[in-house]
């Protein structure tokens, strides 16, 4: 599929300047991807072929490390990502119960994206604070002690921000 | 209307009107008149206060002081003092020392009683933030001790010591410092390894937000040791907070040159830098790590090499784990042998454990090796919440084993657990109550190595596809004896054949619980039913 | 500065030391808040925010407010420790913007502990 000029164009300069902040080495592609992927949750194909083209590395291995990782989104993702957490520790003190709190008040299911790309719900590995199950991680913020009750609650305090 | 600069409210609820708040009150308001402050203080009649073993009780406002045990006799100097002069009357404050008392104290408190606080030992104390707080409790001591013996001896001290890696594996620390020491190479690195993904770990996490000197110093000995000019902190994404604390803690050590050029005048130099991932859980394993670090897909390496010979860009690498350098200071600062009087023979000093599930003091503990998992369960967690029973505990994380009531007196150290059928793993314990269902608890593990799987080699990347459905078709009470069979040749297959730790242990859950509670399995398999309620309801729903 | 030799430590341990005896002595009272991540996802950083508030309005001067790592108990975060001269050291469980507020005015300014939030207290020798 061929990729418009203009959308090659408008990423290049943002990529140019991400990519001489750290260097060109390859070993800082995985900061100069979370760098690129700051403005909007997602890395597009224009910014991968752009990323390949500044530090001079094959775009199949600047995709393979894009899909590898977890944090990474091929795909548009919300302004807010709404990472839950479903492991051991959380399941066992009530996640699926907030997972479908979330997904009730969202309208959509997990993996999925509001139609205002606001919010995005996605499953994470443990986020390490289980000791305040069941977790959630926002952007960059963590809320521990969920319970269907307080959805609404982190939500609301989103839209605040 | 008229304007009181002062209200005082006198209880008058049942026990300070038993008490004599009624001749406290006749009297407050004669001496308030006496005194000519009648027109600017007024006395108001209230209910209770709630602490009517204190009564009679007074409240000024608008300070909101409050008064207790007062009698008419202490009137005079409350309005003298109080009330004219605006001095508080410190003997009739109240305390609060009747509901103190009650509570129990630190050394009371069985969490604490029973810890043995050598890598924590700053954590909950100090502002992570200060580095003079560090300092003022010994820090960087070892590290100038350090550069003062020959790399050689610092090696030997931590092999005297006996300690062994706290990520998982329990490799002797001393052991892999000496072979990246000995490996040919003019550049060496050290890194250590953040990455905490196992599922119910934290601790790592905690170590290095609440007391970050301790890692940075640890490395800094470490890289004396192995000869290290630089070394690295390879994060996870997700840990935010701790990225910034550290990035701020290492400016701290780089302004007192404790990190950079010639340290302490010894000629030695070294600094750290700090990597960051992008979350996979594999990168844990120390060749993915380093090649996440090198911008790669975090895929493990074959081993041999060993990153102690072939590491970060080819070069002599040594890794270890958060909580393993944090206990580096101490140890060269106190001796090996006081590290030995602390655990068992085999597994000296102590092990951080985060305690996660159906416990009630869920958190963080540090407590010798060796301590029985009845003690952690009971003592130090606390008990299980809601009255209800113990079922099983994980210990070890998802890759680790899961133990029945039965086990409980097992001691909790490497060697202990490994022949238990369990692991140590990096100290995850997740306890679980009899609500819970073993099938269902064990599809949510493997549905987690299904996810965190890199998919480089087959036995791994298609066993836990495999083994999550298998489970999954136990859980829909749709599972044959055959079934089970299939499982136990495939965790074989995965055991034997997978190229790294995550694919080798990812059956583990599976097998321990199948020889641990086979009656639950049984009863989905045979008897169509699960003895929980959990996986009939979750079916109903589907 | 940069150190030089482990002297050069010793006298800035001492004085840090100093530094942090003179601090407990002169400032009178002091609140911990516990900001590991474990209690920022429980709500600490609301308390602190509200800590921090309620003290400006009551003009609170001579207490200092700071911050340290996880204590270990993260079921019961946020935690707060209240550290006043001559007194043990009590440690609030559970915390809440609302409960920080109403520990100001009655721990703080009224020397009364709320027992109910208590979850410890430090050994005074008694």
């Amino acid at each position: 599929m061929a990729i418009a000029k203009e959308q090659l164009d408008s990423a290049e300069k943002r990529v140019l300047q991400i990519v001489s902040r750290y260097g060109a080495n390859e070993e800082h592609l995985l900061q100069i991807l979370h760098d690129v992927q700051a403005d909007d949750n997602s890395l597009s194909e224009a910014e991968l072929i752009q990323v390949a083209r500044a530090m001079d590395i094959p775009l199949s291995r600047v995709y393979g490390v894009a899909t590898f990782y977890s944090m990474y989104s091929v795909r548009p993702r919300g302004k807010f990502i709404i990472r839950i957490c479903e492991s051991a520790p959380c399941h066992i003190t009530g996640a699926q119960s907030v997972i479908r709190a979330f997904e009730q008040a969202l309208g959509i299911k997990m993996g999925e994206t509001t139609k205002d790309r606001k919010f995005t719900l996605e499953y994470t590995s443990c986020l390490g604070v289980c000791g305040v199950a069941p977790a959630v991680m926002i952007n960059d913020r963590v809320y521990g002690n969920l319970t269907p009750d307080k959805v609404q609650e982190v939500l609301s305090a989103c839209e605040n921000d | 209307m008229e304007f009181f600069r002062s209200h005082v409210l006198v209880c008058s609820g049942v026990n300070c009107s038993f008490r004599g708040s009624r001749s406290v009150r006749a009297a407050l308001v004669e001496e308030i008149r006496a005194q000519g402050l009648d027109k600017e203080v007024r006395v108001i009649e209230t209910g209770c206060f709630g602490l009517c073993e204190a009564g009679p009780v007074m409240v000024i406002y608008p300070e909101a002081v409050h008064y207790c045990r007062v009698v008419p006799d202490d009137v005079k100097e409350i309005v003298e003092e109080h009330l004219r002069k605006g001095r508080i009357v410190d003997r009739l404050l109240y305390k609060g020392e009747a509901q103190v008392k009650g509570v129990q104290t630190w050394r009371q408190i069985d969490f604490y009683s029973r810890q043995k606080r050598v890598v924590l030992r700053n954590c909950g104390l100090i502002d992570p933030d200060s580095i003079d707080e560090y300092i003022a409790r010994e820090g960087y001591e070892a590290l100038g001790r350090a550069l003062r013996m020959q790399p050689m001896e610092v090696i030997q001290a931590v092999k005297d010591s006996g300690l062994r890696g706290r990520g998982g594996a329990g490799f002797p620390t001393g052991l892999k410092w000496d072979f990246t020491a000995r490996a040919a190479g003019d550049q060496k690195y050290l890194i250590c390894n953040a990455d905490e993904g196992e599922p119910g770990t934290f601790k790592d996490r905690l170590i290095l937000e609440g007391d970050p000197h301790s890692v940075i110093e640890g490395m800094a000995i470490a890289a004396y040791a192995i000869g290290a000019s630089k070394g690295f902190i390879y994060f996870r994404g997700e840990y935010k907070l701790s990225i910034d604390r550290l990035t701020h803690a290492l400016e701290q050590a780089r302004a007192y040159g404790l990190l950079g050029k010639n340290i302490f005048d010894s000629g030695f130099s070294f600094d750290i830098e700090i990597k960051v991932g992008a979350g996979a859980y594999v990168c844990g394993e120390e060749t993915a790590l380093i090649n996440s670090m090198e911008g790669k897909r975090g895929e493990p390496r074959f081993k041999p090499p060993y990153p102690a010979s072939v590491g970060l860009w080819g070069k002599p690498t040594c890794v270890n784990n958060v909580e393993t350098l944090a206990n580096i200071p101490s140890i060269i600062r106190q001796g090996a042998d006081w590290f030995r009087s602390i655990g068992t023979a085999k597994c000296p000093g102590t092990k951080v454990f985060t305690l996660t599930g159906n416990i009630n003091n869920a958190g963080l503990i540090e407590v010798p090796m060796g301590i029985t998992l009845r003690e952690v369960v009971y003592d130090i967690g606390g008990g299980i919440p809601h009255g209800r029973a113990f079922k099983m505990a994980q210990t070890g994380g998802t890759s680790g084993g899961c133990l029945p009531e039965a086990l409980l007196d097992v001691p909790m150290d490497i060697d202990s657990l490994a022949t238990a059928g369990s692991a140590l793993g990096s100290g995850a314990l997740m306890i679980m109550d009899d609500s819970h269902c073993i099938i269902d608890v064990v599809k949510c593990f493997l549905q987690f190595f299904r996810h965190e799987s890199c998919g480089q080699c087959t036995p791994c990347r298609e066993g836990t596809q495999r083994l999550y459905e298998l489970v999954d078709k136990i859980s829909r009470m749709e599972a044959t004896e055959k079934d089970v069979e299939l499982i136990r040749r495939l965790a074989r297959t995965m055991e034997d054949a997978s190229l790294c730790a995550l694919g080798q242990t990812a059956p583990f859950p599976v097998l321990t619980t199948m020889r641990f509670f086979p009656e639950e399995y049984e009863a989905h398999i045979v008897h169509g039913m699960c003895p929980a309620g959990v996986c009939a309801a979750a079916s109903q729903i589907a | 500065m940069k150190m030089k030799s482990l002297d050069e430590l010793k006298k800035l341990r001492e004085k840090a030391q100093e530094t942090i005896r003179l601090r407990e002595q002169e400032e009178g009272t002091k609140i911990v808040v516990g900001m590991g991540t474990c209690g920022i996802a429980a709500g600490a950083r609301e308390v602190m925010l509200a800590l921090v508030d309620e003290l400006q309005k009551k003009n609170l001067k001579d207490v200092v407010v700071t911050q340290t790592g996880c204590a270990g108990l993260c079921e019961k975060e946020p935690l707060v420790d209240v550290i006043r001269p001559g007194e043990p050291k009590i440690t609030y469980g559970y915390m809440t913007a609302e409960k920080a507020r109403s520990m100001v005015t009655s721990h703080i300014v009224n020397g009364q502990v709320i027992g109910e939030y208590v979850i410890a207290r430090e050994d005074s020798g008694d």
